[in-house]
């Protein structure tokens, strides 16, 4: 044991000289966690990174056996769900845990909102971390049509679809994603290189900027508890809130299995893209709120298509939710206005109420 | 006089007047194209464009018409010189067959043309009436096939094109008036246009799905009579129309002046055969003759019941097999052994025209021995989901007793 | 993290409490690493079934399995296929599937013919249509010997 340990610390002694390790141990010690009754709400961006992590390690999985190519990507998808050992399982779970990070992705960033956390400094955070739902968002578009099966691909086809209704730069962006003027096998490699490259590429650089931009200005205490005078106590990042971070972490690893093990990915049908569009197409659910809302917008609003209307008015929302701490600069100097939280509560209640209205309107709708 | 003699005098007399004009184009080839192509009345001068994409323009106007195309005065239509202007209906076939009878003549445009449609013709009730009342309504060779614009029936503008012949026959079958003296019915075609054969070939492009001369005879056009319709119908439904021709319907339906394949299936209308033709249900044709009381009633039932256990169990079994494919099991065999059930259905669905309820229930049985190994195959993969659950069970207990120590390091650590 | 924390003690004579908690969470990280670590070593495993890709396949029959003038239904993805050796000794390949209502086809080695039972289609021994009502040719695969072994693949 105690050679072991000799040796061990042989190693660090090496590394350190090198690495400098003593002052990373130094950073990770003097790390510390403001506690106080939001502190549950600091889990979730650790719990969202986690899920990416299971995303990367998945994904390189599906990688081995996975063809990105008209021919053969429902074949490839086929065979590794019924001839490769576990090949169900790794699907399934890159399949839940996407749809779990984009929904850990929203919470976090909603309890963000409502606790003012990106007030200053922390505005670059902020842009950031949206541009990284952003991405998320791109990862699951890309991602839901690679398997080409039915369902994606006349998913994929209203998405693109909507997409050309955008002014001016529309048709041009839509043809320039599709390689093409319609969902094709061109579509295809094109979403699988922005998948597995593109995306991976521009996350990994925000998200460092993300984590280096935590580390280097702290958890943000909330503005109520701030003005109460501040947290009360402070807890250890390490080992006291990374030891909580993984109990977290393993739940979700844990229902991550028994949802892979229940409820596993489907396939479907394989795409044909001749075939009469199947009933009841639904983007997946995070887009739902925004495919929901262009369907209730009338035909014309004043001289404009009502889905151009539409489509604007959310890269509208889109934009301004980006520069949201420099609209709302109340918070910064310490006087929060109740009107943004208003907005924010409304925001999320619209999004709740417009989503399952889309899942509950008739499929004909 | 009538019409067609005024309109020819009315011509003459207009090509009269241009003589001069066409007297200089000396080296016209025809003299008929020469005259017959400024006759401002298009019935006279139609035939010269039409001609140009007629199967038989190399012929020329005097092929048929006869006359001296050299000669530019109006002795060019000298019958002194063969002119025989427009044949009279009853002329046009030996017009026709004076070459389309030639077997000498056609094989040296295609060795494999056939030379009986006269032959033939004169059998059809076209002909017939034609040679017996001299019925000058009746379609002739130019009925069907339109003078100055003849085209193989494999050009798709041709009238007799698979797809452009029920409009052909239809131009007086479907026309009320036009046949209101033969007290025949002139729903054919519109009839015809709701079945399963006009689907396949206009939708589904099966050119070989039959239309009016399929079942009549293109020539020898007739109604196939009561007794033999199963003959025609066996054409295409071979297995089917020997099964009936062997089963004692096919005798009891003659002598009721049943037609035949007809009596279920109907004729010009004929749909897609469902399993709901069968018993005596609702759309049921065999409760058109046979009631719940009765012996036939009854085998009738029990065929359909047989039929659709064989149904249930095959969607049950596919069904299954689906759900198993699905959630990534491994199930590819059973589902190609369930393509015997399927051969096994089909077959089930055809021994139903042998009337006879052991032939069908052979055919039921050998399906749902396929159906049930399927379907035990399709819960047995199904069945894997239990390994997959307990392997489930072993990762989420490790994962909670993880989740136990980490509880209880986090305590030990900040009691201290 | 702490790892001289999780080695110290646990093979220590004294069950004390802490030394449970550390036993508890070696066991269970191995155990969480087994199982992690098994099923990406089985999945990294290539299948026995080769990666039937959608346009080919080997089977299971040898060349000289199989007679002049006779055939064996072969599995095409789900699909069935009919290998046939011609009474000259070619090998040749088709869908097995009828193309009237996919009935599976069998071969007559007295008409030299491929035959479909349920309406009497035939289908001659280039897969096309001689007799009754499949609307379609018989899909035709490419046959290739390579040693002992037969690779039937769709027409590219």
């Amino acid at each position: 044991m105690g050679n072991l340990k000799q040796r061990f610390s042989g190693v660090w002694a090496w590394l350190d000289e090198r690495l400098d390790l003593a002052a990373v141990r130094k950073i990770a010690e003097k790390k510390e966690v403001p506690v106080h009754r939001h502190t549950i709400w600091y889990y979730l961006g650790g719990m969202t990174l986690f899920l990416y992590l299971i995303q990367i390690a998945t994904g390189i999985l599906l990688l081995f056996y996975y063809r990105p190519s008209a021919e053969d990507a429902y074949e490839s998808v086929q065979f590794l769900m019924s001839e490769v050992h576990f090949g169900w399982l790794f699907r399934s779970i890159h399949a839940w845990s996407a749809n779990l990070m984009i929904f850990t992705a929203f919470l976090h960033l909603f309890s963000v909102l409502l606790l003012r956390s990106y007030r200053q400094p922390r505005e670059i955070s902020w842009i950031s971390g949206v541009l990284l739902l952003g991405l998320a968002m791109a990862f699951g578009f890309t991602g839901y049509l690679l398997p080409w099966n039915e369902l994606a691909y006349f998913a994929t086809r209203v998405g693109t679809q909507i997409m050309e209704a955008v002014p001016f730069i529309g048709a041009y962006m839509a043809t320039v994603l599709r390689g093409g003027d319609d969902v094709s096998g061109a579509t295809l490699t094109r979403f699988y290189a922005i998948h597995v490259a593109v995306l991976p590429m521009l996350t990994t650089f925000l998200l460092g900027l993300h984590l280096f931009l935590v580390q280097k200005l702290g958890m943000s205490v909330p503005l109520d508890v701030e003005r109460e005078g501040g947290a009360k106590a402070g807890m250890k990042f390490v080992p006291n809130f990374l030891l909580r971070d993984l109990v977290g972490w393993l739940t979700a690893l844990a229902i991550l299995a028994a949802l892979a093990a229940y409820f596993p990915a489907h396939l479907g049908a394989k795409a044909d893209p001749f075939a009469p569009a199947p009933a009841g197409i639904k983007p997946e659910w995070y887009f739902m709120f925004m495919f929901q809302t262009l369907k209730y917008l009338p035909a014309h609003i004043l001289w404009l298509e009502g889905e151009v209307v539409g489509i604007l008015g959310f890269m509208l929302a889109g934009v301004l939710l980006l520069i949201w701490p420099f609209i709302e600069r109340g918070s910064g100097r310490g006087e929060p206005s109740r009107v943004f939280t208003w907005i924010v509560v409304g925001m999320i209640v619209y999004i709740i109420v417009v989503t399952y209205l889309g899942y509950a309107a008739e499929p004909m709708a | 006089m009538d019409t067609r003699t005024y309109r020819l005098l009315l011509g003459l007399a207009a090509a009269t007047l241009l003589w001069p004009r066409l007297g200089q184009a000396q080296e016209e080839a025809s003299s008929c194209v020469g005259c017959h192509a400024a006759l401002s009345d298009d019935l006279l001068s139609a035939p010269v464009s039409e001609l140009e994409r007629d199967v038989h323009s190399d012929f020329g106007c005097v092929g048929c018409h006869g006359g001296d195309a050299q000669e530019f005065s109006m002795l060019a239509m000298d019958p002194a010189r063969g002119y025989v202007g427009i044949p009279e209906p009853r002329e046009v076939e030996s017009l026709c067959g004076r070459c389309h009878s030639d077997a000498e003549f056609m094989k040296r445009f295609d060795p494999a043309f056939r030379v009986d449609q006269v032959t033939e013709y004169r059998t059809s009730v076209h002909g017939s009436r034609l040679a017996s009342v001299n019925d000058q309504r009746v379609a002739t060779c130019v009925g069907c096939h339109p003078a100055h614009s003849i085209k193989p029936p494999s050009d798709p503008s041709s009238s007799v094109h698979p797809l452009n012949v029920a409009e052909t026959c239809g131009q007086c079958h479907a026309d009320p008036d036009y046949m209101s003296p033969y007290a025949i019915p002139t729903d054919q075609h519109d009839r015809y246009m709701e079945s399963i054969h006009w689907h396949m070939l206009s939708e589904e492009g099966d050119l070989s799905a039959p239309t009016c001369n399929d079942c009549h005879g293109n020539h020898g056009a007739a109604p196939p009579g009561v007794s033999w319709v199963g003959n025609v119908c066996g054409q295409c439904h071979m297995v089917m129309g020997e099964l009936f021709a062997e089963s004692f319907h096919s005798e009891i339906f003659t002598m009721l002046g049943r037609p035949g394949c007809a009596t279920c299936h109907d004729n010009h209308r004929t749909v897609a055969a469902g399993d709901e033709l069968l018993g005596l249900g609702e759309g049921a044709a065999c409760a058109m003759c046979h009631t719940e009381s009765s012996a036939g009633g009854a085998v009738a039932s029990s065929m359909r019941s047989l039929i659709d256990s064989l149904t249930a169990r095959y969607e049950a079994a596919d069904s299954i097999l689906a759900e198993a494919e699905n959630v990534g099991l491994e199930v590819s065999e059973a589902q190609f052994g369930l393509g015997d059930a399927r051969t096994a259905l089909v077959s089930a669905r055809t021994a139903v025209h042998s009337f006879s309820l052991e032939a069908v229930k052979e055919e039921v049985d050998a399906g749902l021995e396929v159906t049930a190994v399927a379907y035990a195959s399709g819960e047995g993969a199904l069945g894997e989901f239990l390994i997959r659950r307990l392997g489930l069970a072993i990762s989420v207990a490790l994962i909670l007793a993880l989740i136990a120590g980490l509880v209880l390091k986090i305590r030990k650590i900040e009691q201290a | 993290m702490d790892r001289d924390m999780l080695t110290e003690e646990t093979t220590g004579p004294r069950q004390s409490r802490r030394g449970f908690v550390n036993w508890l969470l070696g066991t269970s990280v191995g155990g969480l690493l087994l199982a992690v670590l098994y099923p990406v070593t089985r999945y990294l495993i290539p299948p026995e079934t080769a990666e039937s890709t959608a346009a080919t396949v080997t089977l299971s029959i040898r060349p000289e399995d199989i007679a002049p003038n006779s055939a064996q239904i072969f599995r095409f993805g789900n699909k069935p296929g009919i290998l046939v050796r011609t009474a000259a000794g070619e090998l040749r390949a088709f869908s097995a599937s009828c193309t009237h209502l996919s009935c599976i086809v069998q071969y007559r080695d007295d008409l030299e013919r491929l035959w479909c039972a349920c309406h009497n289609g035939h289908f001659d021994l280039n897969g096309r249509v001689v007799q009754g009502p499949p609307p379609a040719p018989l899909e035709t695969f490419v046959v290739n010997v390579r040693g002992d072994q037969i690779v039937v693949s769709r027409d590219a």
